[in-house]
C-alpha cells in the first residue's frame, strides 16, 4: 500500500498519534512496516494491527513484532468484527483506492472512529500547477502521472461533501503544510488534510 | 531413554547424520475416545542446544504422512534421507538451529517407531492392528507435553505446524497456554469442511475394502493392503496440488508417442499419481493411514464452546503467526482467515500471510522465498525477544 508520502509528513502521524486514546483498540490500514502502529504501541500502549497487502511490508510487520493481517483492502473488511475497534486509521492510502466508498463504510462498521489523511488536491501549489497545464508534482503528490497509484485525489471540499452524501459525521479536522497547522483557507493553503469521522447514527 | 538432554548433532552449516531417540512413558495415557494406553513409547529427534533455562524449545508438529524426522540426514552424504522440513529447520535456516532447540516427534498411532498398530500390543503378543484406540489431535498433544517434560521444555518457545501440523499447534496453544509462547500455523483450518472429510472417507474406504486389509489384522496373514493404500494416496495427492501445478507440470503429456486405448498408464499425470501411490504403500502403514485422517475429521476445538471458535482461542496466550498459500485448496486462505478472525475477535495477537504460490496445499513443505521469509522474521522476533 501507498504510503510514501504518508511517510514525509511527520506531523500527520504526530497528529494521529495524540487523537488515539491511551490503550484502544487500533487497526491501521494500509500499515506499510508497521511504523504508526509502533508508535502508537509505544506512546499510548494500544492493542494494534495493521493490515497490509503487500508480503514484503508483513514480514517487515512481523519482524518489528506487529499484529498484520495479509489482506486486500479493496475487498473490504470482511472477518473484521462490528465496532471491534476504537480507531480506524486510513493514512494516505484512501487516494488511492478504488473502492473508496467500500472502504469508508467499512471502516465506520470496524471502528467508532475513522482517521483518514490524505493529500489536498485543492492546495495551492497543485492548482497552480494544473493552472500551468502540468500534473501536480508535490512532497504531498510525490509521483508523475503516469506512475502515480492515486487514482481518487479529491479536495478538503471534495471530502467534505462525500461525507456529508455519505452519513459520515466529520468530528474533527486538522489540516497542515509543511508539518503547520493552516488555519484560514483551508482548501487552498492546506497541503494535508486529517479527519476524525464517525458514522451518522 | 538414557539422556534427556542429548548433545547436538552440529556441523558446519548442515546438521549432518541425527540420530533418533525413543522415550519410553508407562504412565497410562487416557484419549479423547476414552481408550487407556497403558504405556508406549514416542520415538523424536532433536536439533539445536536446549539453554539452560530451557526457554528456546520449538516443537515441529507433522502432517499426516510426516514423521519425527524434520531435519538432517538418516544416512551420511544421502541427501534422498534428508527430513521433510529440512529447508525451514537447521543452522541458518528459517527456524535457525544455532538459536533454537527444536523437536520433531513422530506421534502416537503413527508407523515410524512411536506406539501405534503396528506395534506389539502388550496384552496379546501381536500387533495392535485395528485394536489401536483411535487418537484425536489434544491425544497427541497430551503425549508430546509429557515428552516436554521428559526433555526439560516447560514452555516451549513454539509450536510449529503445517495442515495437520498446524491443527497440533493450535490444540497445545488452546490447552496449555502456559507452556506456548508462539504458534505457528500453516495451511491449516479450525476443522474440516464436509469435502475434506468426504475425500478422507473415499480414501479410508479404499484401504477398508481391500481384500487384503483383513479387518486391520493383516499382519498376521503376511499380506499389506497395498491397493487401498495406493489410492488413498493418489487421491490424497491431487488434493495437495492445484490444478494449475498439475497442468504446468504434467498437463496432458503422454508417456509414449501415442495414445495405446488401454487403461495401461497413458498419461503422464498416470505415472505420477501411481508412482506416488506405490512408493507410499510400499512403507506407510494402513492402520496408521486410517488414524491419521480420522484425527482430522474429529478437529474441531470450537466444539468445546457450541462452535465459538474464538470463546475457545481466547483461553491462548500465544502470539499467533498463520499462514496459508493462494493455490491451496485442500486447506484454503479463506480456512486460515477462519483462525484469523477468531483470533481478533478474541482479542489474540496475531500475523497472518496469504502467501502468493501456485503449489496448492503441499506448498508449506516447499521453499518459497516469501513464506520463508516471514517464518524467519518470526523466528528472528523470539530470539531478539528472549534477549
Amino acid at each position: 500500500m501507498n504510503r510514501a508520502a504518508g511517510q514525509r509528513q511527520r506531523a500527520d502521524l504526530d497528529a494521529i498519534v495524540r487523537w488515539v486514546g491511551e490503550g484502544s483498540r487500533v487497526l491501521d490500514l494500509g500499515c506499510g512496516d508497521g511504523h504508526l502502529l509502533t508508535r502508537l504501541q509505544r506512546h499510548k500502549r494500544v492493542e494494534g494491527y495493521g493490515v497490509d497487502f503487500d508480503i514484503d511490508s508483513v514480514t517487515q510487520c512481523v519482524a518489528a513484532g506487529i499484529n498484520v493481517i495479509q489482506s486486500d483492502l479493496e475487498r473490504g473488511l470482511s472477518g473484521f468484527g462490528d465496532q471491534a475497534f476504537d480507531h480506524v486509521i486510513l493514512s494516505h492510502t484512501l487516494q488511492a483506492m478504488h473502492s473508496t466508498e467500500r472502504i469508508v463504510r467499512e471502516m465506520l462498521r470496524v471502528g467508532r472512529e475513522g482517521i483518514v489523511s490524505f493529500p489536498n488536491f485543492g492546495y495551492w501549489r497543485h492548482r497552480w500547477q494544473v493552472i500551468r497545464g502540468r500534473m501536480p508534482v508535490s512532497e504531498d503528490l510525490p509521483y508523475q502521472w503516469f506512475d502515480t497509484p492515486n487514482i481518487h485525489l479529491c479536495t478538503l471540499r471534495d471530502f467534505e461533501l462525500f461525507c456529508q452524501q455519505h452519513g459520515v459525521h466529520i468530528l474533527e479536522r486538522l489540516v497542515l503544510t509543511e508539518n503547520r497547522p493552516v488555519s484560514s483557507m483551508h482548501n487552498l493553503l492546506g497541503a494535508t488534510a486529517l479527519y476524525r469521522i464517525e458514522a451518522l447514527r | 531413554m538414557d539422556d534427556p538432554r542429548p548433545a547436538p548433532a552440529v556441523t558446519a552449516r548442515t546438521l549432518g547424520v541425527v540420530t533418533p531417540q525413543t522415550a519410553r512413558f508407562d504412565q497410562p495415557l487416557t484419549l479423547r475416545s476414552g481408550a487407556v494406553l497403558e504405556s508406549y513409547d514416542l520415538v523424536y529427534e532433536t536439533y539445536g542446544t536446549l539453554d539452560a533455562e530451557g526457554s528456546n524449545a520449538v516443537l515441529i508438529c507433522h502432517a499426516l504422512s510426516g514423521t519425527h524426522h524434520v531435519a538432517g540426514l538418516s544416512v551420511a552424504d544421502d541427501p534422498k534421507t534428508a527430513g521433510w522440513w529440512d529447508n525451514m529447520v537447521g543452522p541458518g535456516k528459517p527456524i535457525d538451529t544455532d538459536h533454537f532447540f527444536v523437536v520433531g516427534v513422530n506421534n502416537l498411532g503413527g508407523c515410524h517407531g512411536s506406539t501405534g498398530p503396528s506395534s506389539i500390543d502388550p496384552r496379546t503378543g501381536k500387533p495392535w492392528g485395528a485394536d489401536f484406540p483411535l487418537v484425536a489431535v489434544i491425544d497427541w498433544v497430551h503425549a508430546q507435553a509429557r515428552l516436554a517434560d521428559r526433555l526439560g521444555v516447560k514452555v516451549w518457545a513454539a509450536v510449529v505446524g503445517g495442515s495437520l501440523g498446524g491443527m497440533q499447534a493450535m490444540r497445545w496453544a488452546i490447552t496449555f497456554p502456559e507452556r506456548v509462547r508462539n504458534a505457528v500455523v500453516v495451511a491449516a483450518a479450525p476443522y474440516l469442511t464436509a469435502q475434506n472429510i468426504a475425500f478422507n472417507d473415499v480414501a479410508r474406504q479404499a484401504i477398508l475394502t481391500d481384500p487384503d486389509f483383513h479387518g486391520g489384522h493383516f499382519y498376521e496373514h503376511g499380506v499389506v493392503p497395498t491397493r487401498g493404500l495406493r489410492l488413498a494416496r493418489m487421491l490424497g495427492h491431487i488434493t495437495y496440488l492445484s490444478d494449475d501445478v498439475m497442468a504446468e507440470k504434467f498437463g496432458r503429456m503422454l508417456r509414449g508417442n501415442d495414445l495405446k486405448f488401454g487403461f495401461d498408464v497413458e498419461f503422464e499425470i498416470e505415472s505420477y499419481l501411481r508412482y506416488q501411490g506405490d512408493k507410499f504403500a510400499g512403507y506407510f502403514d494402513a492402520n496408521t493411514y486410517l488414524i491419521m485422517t480420522k484425527a482430522l475429521d474429529y478437529f474441531d476445538p470450537a466444539r468445546e464452546a457450541g462452535g465459538d471458535l474464538a470463546a475457545v482461542l481466547a483461553r491462548a496466550t500465544a502470539r499467533f503467526l498463520v499462514v496459508s498459500f493462494t493455490s491451496d485448496w485442500r486447506f484454503s486462505p479463506a480456512r486460515s482467515r477462519e483462525i484469523v478472525d477468531a483470533l481478533l475477535a478474541a482479542r489474540r495477537p496475531v500475523a497472518y500471510a496469504e502467501i502468493d504460490s501456485p503449489n496448492g496445499h503441499d506448498a508449506f513443505l516447499m521453499t518459497d522465498a516469501h513464506y520463508h521469509n516471514v517464518m524467519r522474521a518470526h523466528f528472528a522476533r523470539i530470539v531478539a525477544e528472549a534477549r
